[in-house]
């Protein structure tokens, strides 16, 4: 005898669920799937030849090497920051933790516009680089900039937990073993974190992916070099080009949601792994 | 024996210069690329001085702005903050098929590109839209007007409260509801005397995530928006028109307003994460 809901003594679930399930698909999924039934007037042929096509190619490229290279820069640095909040005591700790957030607290737009003034070549940071002949802003160098801005939380607030619960015994064996510090943490610590640090970085890389706001300021929008995925889905629907903004969402929204599923897999995996 | 413990202590901690090392590269990493933006923010908007950031900010234009995100978020929030007290009802204290489909489900705005969360509205309720010729029949205007602005806030703030509040009320469990109920209090009662005393932390922590995101969002409802000044800008929008015409100073005392929010959300983030883990709740 199978049921859909299990007996309880508690009331509201016809409620909750019926409202949930409609709200979900009236702002949710409906509007979504008006993605693909857009794709569907192209059929495949036209949406192949608008996904194929030489500046759309370009401008996925750019989105994921850029998007690839700061969700690395932020795995590299997140572990860092995570390490040190979590094990070492300094003044201004706290502030320093709560700071980690402000990409998620600070409007992207405000974000794009400050870091273009920062690394333009007259700007605070971009002078000393101007001086050496390198541009940051206006290239794709600045979307990385801005992209690691964006993925900066992600892998600190995945490692912070799971470091917090390494346990100082295996720690203590090891050494007491004769292990340094650095075989500890390459041989312990590193695999106890890295399920969350791919969790983390796949976050960051998916969030880096669809970014826009940031990036757009900083960019250049150069075809060809500098014009990343969103933007042309943009530069088409200000052309009432709106089945090929689709294809390219589509695209996007195919890659995007492997990742997800990536992601809950990696979740499902490391929670196997660690027993818990 | 404390000869012992102090060798013990010493050889599960690094050198002191590998200390100093790792914490100076984790500092200037986040002065570089978290201070140093706040700052520059507050520093463009006062470059020219007092005046000239009070004229931006009493221009009618930005007052408008600033009027309709409040108006965004303020429908977008409450809106989503039902949702998610009811998808969490039903997730954390019933059994049903399909609960970890439902739960993938809420998380999906969170997968797709803003742009593409605004392209979804115009391809419903545009001109040339599904229910386009209706509405036009109609004379009503979705897109390039305020509800498409309101539309698409909702859609990339939606999952912000549930995933909130999902994990949070199935680790608290239902025993606590359902002996309410057993001593006869109603639905409602249970839930205004039991649940929400249980969940005010997290549904805090979601609200404040939430607004922040509502009021900030940029990619969503810029392509919804029309750029249409004093009738269909949001203050990110308004920024990024002064940005393009170069008027900096102005640009920048917009985006402070927008700077301080997210300064005080972090403010009050931290005291509710404090609060919360006093009284052993769980946040995400």
């Amino acid at each position: 005898m199978s049921r859909f809901k299990a007996h309880t003594v508690l009331p509201g679930f016809n409620l909750a669920l019926g409202f949930t399930v409609l709200y979900l698909s009236l702002i949710v999924l409906i509007p979504l799937s008006s993605l693909f039934f857009k794709t569907a007037e192209l059929g495949f042929g036209g949406f192949w030849d608008v996904v194929t096509s030489d500046r759309v190619v370009a401008s996925l490229r750019v989105t994921f090497v850029t998007s690839f290279i700061a969700a690395g820069i932020n795995a590299f640095f997140g572990i860092i920051v995570a390490w040190v909040l979590i094990r070492y005591t300094f003044p201004g700790k706290r502030i320093i933790d709560a700071l980690v957030d402000l990409p998620f607290a600070l409007p992207t737009a405000v974000a794009g516009i400050t870091l273009a003034t920062i690394y333009a070549p007259n700007g605070l940071i971009g002078q000393y680089f101007a001086a050496h002949d390198i541009k940051i802003a206006y290239t794709p160098i600045g979307i990385v900039v801005a992209l690691t801005f964006i993925g900066l939380p992600f892998v600190v607030r995945t490692v912070q937990p799971v470091l917090v619960d390494v346990e100082a015994e295996v720690e203590e064996a090891a050494a007491s073993l004769g292990a340094g510090r650095w075989d500890v943490f390459r041989r312990i610590i590193f695999p106890a974190i890295f399920p969350a640090v791919l969790a983390g970085f796949a976050m960051a890389l998916a969030r880096a992916i669809g970014e826009y706001g940031s990036v757009i300021f900083i960019a250049g929008n150069m075809p060809y070099i500098s014009e990343i995925a969103p933007l042309l889905i943009v530069a088409k629907l200000e052309q009432y080009d709106y089945a090929g903004a689709t294809a390219i969402a589509i695209a996007m929204l195919v890659i995007s949601f492997a990742l997800l599923l990536f992601i809950n897999g990696l979740q499902w995996w490391s929670s196997r792994k660690g027993g818990r | 024996m404390s000869a012992q413990h102090i060798k013990r202590r010493i050889s599960t901690q690094e050198s002191p210069l590998v200390t100093v090392t790792l914490i100076a590269i984790a500092l200037v990493f986040m002065a570089l690329f978290l201070v140093l933006p706040l700052v520059t923010v507050f520093i463009e908007a006062f470059a020219k001085g007092w005046d000239l950031y009070w004229t931006a900010l009493k221009e009618p234009v930005a007052w408008e702005a600033i009027k309709l995100t409040f108006i965004a978020a303020g429908i977008a929030v409450p809106a989503n903050l039902v949702f998610g007290v009811s998808a969490a009802w039903a997730i954390a204290k019933f059994d049903f098929k399909g609960k970890s489909l439902l739960i993938t489900l809420i998380d999906l705005p969170f997968a797709v590109s803003p742009v593409v969360s605004g392209l979804v509205f115009v391809l419903l309720f545009g001109a040339q839209g599904w229910f386009g010729h209706w509405l036009q029949a109609h004379d009503i205007r979705l897109i390039f007007a305020v509800p498409g602005i309101v539309l698409a806030t909702i859609f990339v703030t939606f999952p912000f409260i549930a995933r909130q509040l999902i994990p949070l009320m199935q680790a608290q469990g239902k025993e606590e509801e359902e002996a309410a109920v057993s001593l006869g209090a109603s639905g409602w009662q249970t839930f205004w005397r039991v649940t929400l005393p249980n969940i005010k932390w997290g549904l805090l922590y979601g609200v404040i995530l939430c607004n922040a995101r509502a009021m900030g969002e940029f990619g969503a409802v810029s392509v919804v928006s029309g750029h249409i000044r004093g009738l269909t800008n949001t203050m990110p929008l308004h920024v990024e028109i002064l940005y393009n015409e170069y008027n900096f100073v102005a640009a920048f005392s917009v985006a402070s307003l927008l700077a301080l929010l997210a300064v005080v959300t972090l403010i009050v983030k931290s005291t509710v994460e404090w609060q919360a883990k006093r009284s052993g709740d769980i946040l995400h």
